[in-house]
């Protein structure tokens, strides 16, 4: 087999086989370290603030948030779609790198598409809040009812619920059957009892036989396949939300594709800004090197550069468009009141990404981790831009007004992100955050060995 | 009372080249236990090409029909309901759903297939046969049937040895 000389090893420190299982699996036989405790002991003030702010709104009702006749999506919608878009890295990774023969995606893949579990969870949180009548959340689905209605299949906000919940299973029984060999480890290491029966019964009496990897790489392949449409038709759908109704600002052909690439873009921004603490905190470094921040960073440079394409589109087609209400939205985005949130999405989204094609700065762990929190912090706001100036300003100037988030709103937010660093910080303790069996696969033709019969 | 000869290889490669040689002595191999799928132990086995491919195909034509027959059903004959003027049989906006429920009905049924042809699930009891399969060791497991002398157990344990394998034990 012919390896280029140029290519550098996608693990280093020429490791064997056990030392690959041994260093992915001992982090989780130890005891937690006091950082783990702290960051759990944060997240979880986070999750109580949340849960506080989740009784006020069920209690008292939709009332405590600050939305008003005008602007009736606030922070709970820019927030389904930020949690939303984070969700889309994982399952890009796990499934279009796959089909791609990206091997690099095997070291990265297990945790990203634990995030994008995690980060759908908060989303879904959001829609069921607005509803306001949480235990009256299964409205949303199909099913024979006493007032002998269905649901409305016209709706794209209806799609969303199939959309998002179908994104949701597909992704979690993807990552569990990628999961189960690496089960079987945890349990054939197994020290204790207790231990062993726990990670038994999760690996579903894994053997290793021949027949089940033959038939699990089928699986996975085919599973890939189903799941790569899927990540582009669950942001294609929620884009829908906006792109179908008449605001000016929503009403848009751009948004599937728009809304996809800033999806993916803000994914890989979560990805990265968990990687680089994670495998610090882990040891990992051999296993995740700059070599992945490296390819990450190189998507980031893509993604970021069609959101902003999409960005310029959009404001000269409000222009060319010659429709007054268009020109205005847009005019308004950008000189109106909430001028400094377009500004902030502009810098975050548009001019740091650019900042990657310095190779110093793509292979700087430090660097790509404070331009990693700014895409995130641009992709918030990219949202908030687009739910509140479109909305803030409508068809009839005596109804104008401004929208300012009450302490209830930014508590549910706030709680999402303890829930999703409580669930991250919990996944890193129970399960291998690293697909062992499959970087064990690419180890010999990308790893530094170089123990290939046919040359040697 | 099954019992089975294992032996173990450290080396996928020489895993590969030792199968060659036992399948050149005709001698037949029940299963070959690895950490991880190694590409050529399909074809010493013998192994067909998987058909859960299929699976996924049928369930994914059930899923669309499905999914846009009950849509096109509920709103041009149980509850037609006039939408913004929308047509009843409106099939650009029945695709998104009927899109959805393919994927999920192909990927679920395919997994259910996976674990069924398998036998795995939660809580299957697993036959371990080496505990460092999982690891870094690469199985083979030869099973000996009832009638078989000691004559016969040798050849194989012999089989085995000069293929290259280590730790040849028998189990009960």
């Amino acid at each position: 087999m012919y390896t280029s000389p140029l290519r550098e090893p996608l693990i280093r420190g020429n490791k064997n086989y056990k030392q690959v299982t041994d260093d992915v699996l001992s982090p989780m036989a130890g005891k937690p370290s006091k950082y783990w405790y702290a960051g759990i002991t944060l997240a979880g003030i986070a999750l109580l603030f949340g849960g506080w702010a989740t009784f006020r709104t069920v209690f008292y009702g939709i009332g405590e948030w600050g939305l008003n006749k005008t602007i009736g999506w606030g922070w709970g919608i820019t927030n389904f779609v930020w949690w939303v878009g984070i969700g889309h890295a994982g399952t890009f990774i796990s499934a279009i790198l796959l089909l791609f023969r990206q091997k690099w995606r095997t070291s990265i893949n297990r945790s990203a598409e634990a995030m994008t579990l995690i980060a759908v969870m908060c989303a879904g949180f959001f829609p069921l809040i607005h509803m306001g009548r949480l235990l009256l959340g299964f409205y949303i689905f199909p099913y024979p009812n006493t007032r002998s209605l269905w649901v409305n299949f016209n709706s794209p906000l209806l799609w969303d619920v199939f959309a998002i919940s179908t994104y949701f299973a597909v992704s979690l029984i993807f990552w569990y059957v990628g999961l189960i060999p690496d089960l079987g480890t945890v349990r054939d290491r197994a020290k204790t009892k207790i231990r062993k029966a726990i990670y038994g019964f999760l690996s579903f009496g894994w053997t290793g036989s021949a027949r089940h990897w033959s038939r699990h790489e089928t699986v996975s392949l085919i599973l890939a396949g189903l799941a790569a449409p899927l990540v582009l038709s669950v942001h294609t759908i929620v884009s829908f939300d906006f792109a179908t109704s008449v605001i000016p600002g929503w009403h848009t052909t751009i948004f599937p594709p728009y809304f996809v690439s800033g999806a993916i873009f803000s994914g890989f921004a979560m990805v990265l800004t968990l990687m680089i603490v994670t495998r610090k905190a882990l040891n990992l470094e051999d296993y995740i090197t700059l070599n992945h921040i490296e390819s990450m960073n190189k998507v980031i440079i893509l993604t970021g550069s069609i959101v902003g394409i999409a960005y310029l589109t959009e404001f000269f087609m409000a222009w060319y468009s010659g429709v007054e209400f268009e020109t205005y939205a847009f005019f308004n985005r950008a000189f109106g009141p909430y001028a400094w949130a377009y500004w902030i999405m502009m810098t975050c989204n548009v001019i740091t990404p650019q900042l990657f094609w310095f190779r110093k700065i793509r292979r700087s762990v430090l660097l790509t981790f404070i331009i990693s929190i700014f895409v995130n912090i641009g992709m918030w706001f990219e949202r908030f831009v687009i739910v509140v100036t479109s909305l803030h300003r409508d068809f009839l100037p005596s109804s104008w007004t401004m929208y300012k988030p009450t302490v209830v709103e930014v508590g549910l937010y706030v709680g999402t992100l303890g829930l999703f660093f409580t669930l991250f910080l919990l996944f890193i303790r129970v399960f291998p955050v690293i697909a062992v069996a499959e970087v064990k696969g690419v180890l010999k033709s990308s790893g530094e060995q170089k123990k290939i019969t046919d040359h040697e | 009372m099954n019992r089975y000869i294992t032996a173990y290889y450290l080396d996928e490669e020489d895993l590969l080249k030792g199968l060659g040689q036992l399948k050149a002595k005709g001698l037949e191999i029940m299963d070959v236990l690895t950490p991880f799928p190694v590409h050529g132990v399909d074809k010493a086995l013998n192994m067909r090409r998987s058909r859960l491919t299929r699976v996924a195909f049928i369930a994914g034509v059930v899923g669309a029909t499905l999914g846009f027959g009950f849509q096109a059903w509920v709103f041009t004959v149980d509850y037609p309901i006039n939408i913004g003027g929308k047509p009843f049989f409106a099939v650009p906006s029945f695709m998104p759903v009927a899109f959805e429920l393919t994927v999920l009905f192909a990927a679920f049924a395919m997994v259910i297939a996976f674990f069924v042809s398998n036998k795995l699930g939660p809580a299957a009891k697993a036959v371990i046969h080496d505990e460092r399969i999982t690891d870094d060791r690469f199985l083979v497991v030869v099973k000996v049937g009832d009638g078989e002398g000691e004559e016969n157990i040798k050849e194989i344990e012999l089989a085995l040895a000069e293929a290259g394998a280590e730790g040849i034990t028998l189990k009960v």
